[in-house]
């Protein structure tokens, strides 16, 4: 690949994984908040 | 009493919507508009445009649907009404939101049910041995109802009514069946996205052949990426990007508002959508970039992809470079290529069956079943003609109206309600209630100005396309004193047909004719369709409207 095709791809590539696996990373360590929340699967009872 | 719907997991909701927004055209429609307007420099723009419109509209219609739930809607039509409740004609507007979701679901389930026909083409070694020519032919047969490619008669209609059933019955089951099927088909897509890339990326020269000696991916690649920096001066690449950003976002669908309609105001909104927009952006623009292209360079030659380059490729060329890994390897390459397509489709054709559930039962008190059943119905209907007359135009007209300029409308009218109607003060509080990230604060003033002009550009942009999309020419000569020339393909001039009419009137082979004028009789027939559709769903929401004031509930 021609030098700059591969600087700008690179670059792209990095910041676009870099920034969803930030912000996934993120959603994943952020504790859930206090019942009733919006998400039943960590519910005491079924709805 | 009936189960209230909520999402099972906060990760399920952020698949369920990257799910929504990943389509085929982040491994399609993407790498052709970049080869179509500067290689690399339309990365530029693109990414601008991401975080200027993209992102931005992403906030308002995760907190739209946030606001909207909270007051027991969960469609756009008294989503809308809710932000503005004294002007009784936002609720109207609103109907884009139900309208393009049945509308596009209608010839979207039929791509979809060729990924699933493909996948099982791609297992019983159809492709092998075939040409190029041969597999271009096989997929010419395909949509041609009345030949068959494997002896099963109708063979497009079954696998449509397939998909189509599929889709219903997952529906029925809620939002529990649209977690599910994102859980399981995101991440294979993702898996199925990187093994093929890193195919992409390595394959090199090693696919040149004597009747394409100077085929490689990298130069593909090269093409895909090499800075063209004279082009970021160009509108045309501007509009390009912006209305790529657009659509790669499954924004002005009405879709998003209805997922985030389940959400409660104590959860976060702000990180959500940012983390589903950057999982979409991933694969689009680090997966979609690197499969097609430099696979379709790597044995056929830069020049034939520049030629080629089109959404017909994943059908049309795919099963044939996969040929050249020998009958096994194209057998799982077919089914990951085809596979990932499939989750592809799915995931969003499942966001396009909510927004009509979650009206028919806040209005109408249908159940789940009724809602998806009767979803599955109406499309199965409106779907029928794309399948039966695809050659005759239906399915493009389809997706011109309802899955393009629908769009733009209800995008460009939501995010001047939200700015300057609902009011930026009350919408940026929307935004950040329950956040678990700061939205910048110069996201105010980018929402407020930048988002609706940058919609407001693409939408004028494609009203009045100018001759042969050339912009400075254009501009030149409206200064000149030239007047303005419009394309075929501007809003204006489509719609009156100037196209067809053109080539009626050049033409002198009767036979030719008489096939253009029989696609002219089809376009009207699907405009007239699309037109009922849209003033049924308005009588539906006129019919609820005046239930709630009955009931004094609005």
């Amino acid at each position: 690949m021609n030098t700059s095709a591969l600087i700008l791809m690179v670059v792209t590539m990095t910041v676009v994984i870099s920034t969803a696996a930030a912000l996934f990373i993120k959603v994943l360590r952020t504790p859930p908040r206090a019942e009733p929340d919006s998400y039943d699967e960590n519910d005491d009872a079924p709805r | 009493m009936a189960q209230k719907e909520a999402w099972g997991s906060r990760v399920g909701l952020i698949l369920a919507m990257a799910g929504n927004a990943v389509g085929l055209g982040n491994f399609l429609r993407f790498p052709v508009q970049a080869i179509q307007n500067g290689g690399g420099a339309f990365i530029i723009p693109y990414l601008v445009c991401f975080l200027l419109m993209g992102i931005p509209l992403l906030w308002i219609e995760w907190s739209t649907g946030r606001f909207g739930g909270k007051r027991g809607h969960h469609s756009t039509p008294f989503i809308l009404n809710s932000l503005d409740p004294k002007r009784r004609f936002w609720k109207y507007f609103g109907v884009f939101g139900i309208f393009t979701n049945i509308a596009v679901a209608s010839y979207y389930c039929f791509i979809e049910s060729w990924t699933m026909s493909y996948v099982m083409h791609s297992i019983a070694g159809t492709f092998e041995g075939m040409n190029q020519t041969e597999v271009a032919n096989f997929f010419a047969r395909y949509v041609d109802v009345m030949k068959s490619t494997t002896g099963i008669p109708y063979e497009a209609v079954l696998f449509f009514l397939l998909c189509l059933i599929l889709n219903t019955s997952i529906l029925s089951r809620g939002l529990h069946g649209v977690e599910k099927v994102a859980k399981i088909g995101m991440p294979l897509l993702i898996l199925f996205g990187i093994i093929l890339a890193v195919r992409g990326l390595t394959l090199g020269d090693s696919g040149a052949s004597i009747e394409h000696p100077t085929a490689s991916a990298i130069d593909g690649l090269n093409f895909l990426w090499t800075p063209q920096f004279d082009s970021l001066l160009n509108l045309k690449v501007w509009l390009a990007a912006a209305g790529q950003v657009f659509f790669t976002l499954s924004l002005g669908m009405g879709s998003i508002q209805c997922y985030a309609s389940y959400i409660e105001s104590k959860d976060d909104i702000a990180l959500n959508a940012a983390s589903a927009g950057f999982m979409n952006e991933f694969v689009e623009v680090v997966l979609g970039s690197s499969i097609v292209i430099p696979i379709a360079a790597g044995y056929l030659g830069i020049d034939w992809v520049i030629e080629n380059a089109g959404f017909g490729m994943a059908f049309q060329t795919m099963p044939y470079l996969f040929n050249n890994w020998g009958p096994v390897l194209a057998a799982f390459a077919g089914v990951m290529w085809f596979g990932l397509l499939f989750f592809a489709g799915i995931t969003s054709s499942l966001a396009m069956g909510t927004p009509w559930m979650g009206f028919m039962r806040d209005e109408f008190g249908w159940s789940q079943k009724k809602g998806a059943w009767s979803f599955g119905i109406i499309v199965m209907i409106l779907g029928l003609p794309t399948v039966l007359f695809f050659n005759q135009g239906v399915f493009d007209e389809y997706d011109y109206w309802a899955g393009t300029v629908s769009l733009v409308v209800f995008a460009l009218a939501e995010s001047i309600l939200f700015a300057w109607v609902f009011g930026m003060g009350k919408g940026w509080k929307e935004i950040n209630e329950g956040g678990d990230i700061k939205v910048p604060s110069i996201y105010k003033f980018i929402i407020k100005y930048i988002t609706p002009v940058l919609l407001l550009c693409v939408f004028l942009g494609a009203l009045f396309t100018p001759l042969n999309n050339d912009w400075v020419s254009a501009f030149n000569n409206l200064f000149s004193g030239n007047g303005w020339q419009l394309d075929n393909s501007s809003l204006i001039l489509y719609a009156s047909n100037a196209g067809l009419k053109e080539q009626i009137a050049a033409a002198t082979d009767p036979n030719i004719i008489s096939t253009l004028e029989e696609k002219m009789f089809y376009v009207t027939l699907a405009r007239f369709i699309l037109l009922g559709l849209f003033l049924a769903i308005s009588a539906l929401v006129y019919k609820a409207y005046r239930r709630r004031v009955s009931e004094n509930t609005i």
